[in-house]
C-alpha cells in the first residue's frame, strides 16, 4: 500500500530557480544602494566647486545673495529655511498629538474612520495645490497684518510657516495615532486600575510610552517641510533677505527651481551648492531620526 | 467570623447578549485572602472586576445587582470612581509596570492624587517596596527601567505600585500564572503577609494555590457561584457535586 518514495531527486532545476530568483533580488537591492551612492557623489562632486570657489564661510554666512555682483551669501536662506521648519513643528505639534489622541483613544471606530480618510486625503494633495491655496487664501489675510506694520503686502515667511504647519500636520497624525495605537492597553488599565481618570491615564501613561514614536512622526515632519519647495516658493515672496515674520523670505529650496532657467557659470554652481546643502541637511535629520529610534528601544528594555 | 469588607448581592452582568455572572452573592471579609476558583470562562475574573469598577471600561457592559463597599454602594448614584480604585488596589495577570523606572511606577499612583512632596514621594517609595518584599533588590537602582527587571521582580512591583495608593482592598487577577515557581512562591507568601493590612480577593487556576494561602474560597461555574466557604471546608468536605469535581481534577 505504501508508495516508498525515495528522497534522492534531481535539485539541478529548483537550484537554478533558487539560485537566478537570488541575484534578481540582490540586483533590485543593489540598484537602491547605488542610486543612493551616485545621488551623493553627484552633489558633492557638482555642489562642491562652487562652495569652494566662493568660500565656505562666505557661502554659508554671507549675508548677501546677488548673482549678478556675484555675491552668493546663502546665510539668510538658511536662517529661513530653518526659521520656517521650526516654527511650523512647534506649531504642528501639539496639534497633530492631540488629533491622534482624540482619534486613538477618544472617539468611537464611526466618528475617526472618516477623520482619517480625510487626513490621509490631506498628506497626499499636490504641494502645488497648498501653494495655489495660500497664495489666494493665506497671504491675503495677512495683508492686514503686513499694513498694520507698515510693511508692503506681499508673500511673507508667517504665510510659509501657516502652509508647512498644514502641510506636515497629517503626517505627524498618522504617525502619532499608530504610536499611540501601539502602546498596549495594559499601560491604560494599570493606571486607571491606580485610581486615574480616563484623560490622565492617556497622558500620563499612554503617551509617554509613544513617545519614540511621536519623535519619529516629528522628525519626519521636519525633513518634510525642510524640504518643501513648490509651496512655500508660491506663498513666502522669495526676496533673499534676512528673515522676519511678515516680510518675503526665500528659503534654500525655493532658490533652486526660481533660478534655475536663467543661470549659468558660477551662478548656476551656486545652486548646485544650495542642492548640496539641502542634502546634508536632510541626512542630518535622517541620523538623528535613526538614532533617537534605537534609543526609544532601549529604553523598553 | 470576622467583619464584611465587601458585600454582593443578586450580581446580573451581561456582555452584551452573553449572560457573564448570574446572581452572584458573596462577601469578602476583611483582613483574610478570597480566592476565587473555577475553570476558565467562569466568570471569576469578571466578578473581581466588578468590585473596582473595571468592566465600565468595557463595552456594551450592563450590571445590575449590589456591591457595598464599607456599607456603600459602589455603583450607587455620586460614586468618584477615581476614589473607589485608590481604595480597591489591583493586581493584573501579566506584570505591566509602565516603561518607566521603578521610581516613577510606585509613584505614578499617588502623584496621580495630588502627592508632591519630594520627601512624601521618597517615604511611599520605601514603604511600598518593603511592604511587597522587593525593596532590598531595587532600593540601590531605583532610577533604572522598570522592565529590566524580571518577570517575578516585576509583578511584585505592581504590587508596590498597587500598595502605594494606600488601598484597603487588593485584588489579584492571577498574579503568578505568567511566573516561574520561585517567584510564585515568592508572591504567595508576600500575600499571606499582605492580609493583615489589607482584605485580599485573589484569582487563581492553582487549586493548591488557593488551597495554600486563602481563608475563603469561592467557586465559580459558568457565571454562577457554586460554593463560597472556608478555605479548608471546601477542601475536605465540598458540599456541591460539581465543587468536588472540580477540586479532585475531574473537570477543568
Amino acid at each position: 500500500m505504501t508508495d516508498n518514495i525515495s528522497i534522492i531527486g534531481s535539485n539541478k532545476s529548483k537550484n537554478a530557480v533558487e539560485k537566478s530568483m537570488n541575484i534578481i533580488f540582490f540586483v533590485c537591492g543593489l540598484a537602491a544602494v547605488v542610486c543612493v551612492i551616485c545621488m551623493t557623489v553627484y552633489m558633492i562632486i557638482s555642489g562642491w566647486p562652487a562652495i569652494a570657489k566662493i568660500g565656505v564661510f562666505r557661502f554659508l554666512f554671507g549675508q548677501v545673495w546677488s548673482p549678478e555682483n556675484s555675491e552668493f551669501g546663502i546665510f539668510p536662506m538658511i536662517l529661513a529655511s530653518f526659521i520656517a521648519t521650526f516654527s511650523a513643528i512647534f506649531l504642528a505639534l501639539p496639534v497633530g498629538v492631540l488629533v491622534a489622541v482624540f482619534l486613538a483613544k477618544l472617539t468611537p471606530k464611526r466618528v475617526s474612520a472618516p477623520f482619517r480618510t480625510l487626513i490621509d486625503l490631506l498628506a497626499g494633495i499636490p504641494s502645488v495645490v497648498y501653494g495655489l491655496l495660500g497664495a489666494i487664501l493665506i497671504v491675503p489675510l495677512i495683508f492686514k497684518l503686513q499694513t498694520a506694520a507698515g510693511l508692503p503686502q506681499g508673500g511673507s515667511l508667517l504665510a510659509a510657516v501657516i502652509i508647512l504647519v498644514i502641510m506636515i500636520l497629517p503626517t505627524i497624525i498618522s504617525v502619532s495615532e499608530t504610536a499611540i495605537r501601539a502602546v498596549p492597553k495594559q499601560y491604560e488599565d494599570a493606571s486607571l486600575a491606580l485610581g486615574s481618570t480616563k484623560l490622565q491615564s492617556i497622558f500620563r501613561a499612554t503617551v509617554p510610552a509613544a513617545k519614540s514614536g511621536i519623535v519619529a512622526g516629528m522628525v519626519l515632519g521636519v525633513g518634510r517641510a525642510i524640504g518643501e519647495a513648490m509651496a512655500v516658493m508660491m506663498v513666502a515672496g522669495n526676496a533673499a533677505i534676512m528673515p522676519e515674520f511678515l516680510k518675503p523670505v526665500r528659503l534654500l529650496t525655493a532658490s533652486i527651481p526660481i533660478e534655475w532657467a536663467y543661470s549659468s557659470g558660477l551662478h548656476r554652481e551656486a545652486l548646485y551648492g544650495i542642492g548640496l546643502v539641502l542634502f546634508i541637511f536632510i541626512m542630518i535629520i535622517n541620523i538623528s531620526l535613526n538614532t533617537v529610534l534605537k534609543k526609544g528601544g532601549e529604553l523598553r528594555g | 467570623m470576622s467583619e464584611i469588607k465587601i458585600h454582593t448581592k443578586n450580581l446580573d452582568l451581561y456582555y452584551g447578549d452573553v449572560y457573564a455572572l448570574k446572581k452572584v452573592g458573596m462577601d469578602i471579609y476583611r483582613h483574610n485572602v478570597t480566592a476565587l476558583i473555577g475553570p476558565s470562562g467562569c466568570g471569576k475574573s469578571t466578578y473581581l472586576k466588578t468590585l473596582n469598577r473595571m468592566n465600565d471600561t468595557v463595552a456594551g457592559v450592563k450590571i445590575t445587582g449590589d456591591v457595598f463597599l464599607d456599607g456603600e454602594d459602589v455603583y450607587g448614584k455620586g460614586v468618584d470612581v477615581t476614589i473607589l480604585r485608590k481604595k480597591i488596589g489591583m493586581v493584573f495577570q501579566s506584570p505591566n509596570p509602565f516603561p518607566m523606572s521603578i521610581y516613577d511606577n510606585v509613584t505614578y499612583g499617588p502623584r496621580m492624587h495630588g502627592v508632591k512632596k519630594r520627601i512624601v514621594l521618597d517615604e511611599i517609595v520605601e514603604k511600598s517596596l518593603q511592604d511587597a518584599a522587593i525593596w532590598d533588590e531595587v532600593k540601590d537602582r531605583l532610577k533604572k527601567p522598570a522592565l529590566s527587571l524580571s518577570g517575578g521582580q516585576q509583578q511584585r512591583l505592581c504590587i508596590a505600585r498597587a500598595l502605594a495608593t494606600q488601598p484597603e482592598v487588593l485584588l489579584m487577577d492571577e498574579p503568578t500564572s505568567a511566573l516561574d515557581p520561585i517567584s510564585t512562591t515568592k508572591i504567595e507568601e508576600l500575600v499571606s503577609q499582605l492580609k493583615r493590612k489589607y482584605s485580599i480577593v485573589i484569582v487563581t487556576h492553582n487549586m493548591q494555590q488557593a488551597a495554600r494561602i486563602s481563608d475563603y474560597t469561592a467557586f465559580f461555574l459558568l457565571g454562577e457561584l457554586i460554593e463560597n466557604k472556608k478555605t479548608q471546608a471546601i477542601f475536605s468536605a465540598p458540599k456541591d457535586s460539581r465543587t468536588e469535581d472540580y477540586i479532585t481534577g475531574r473537570f477543568g
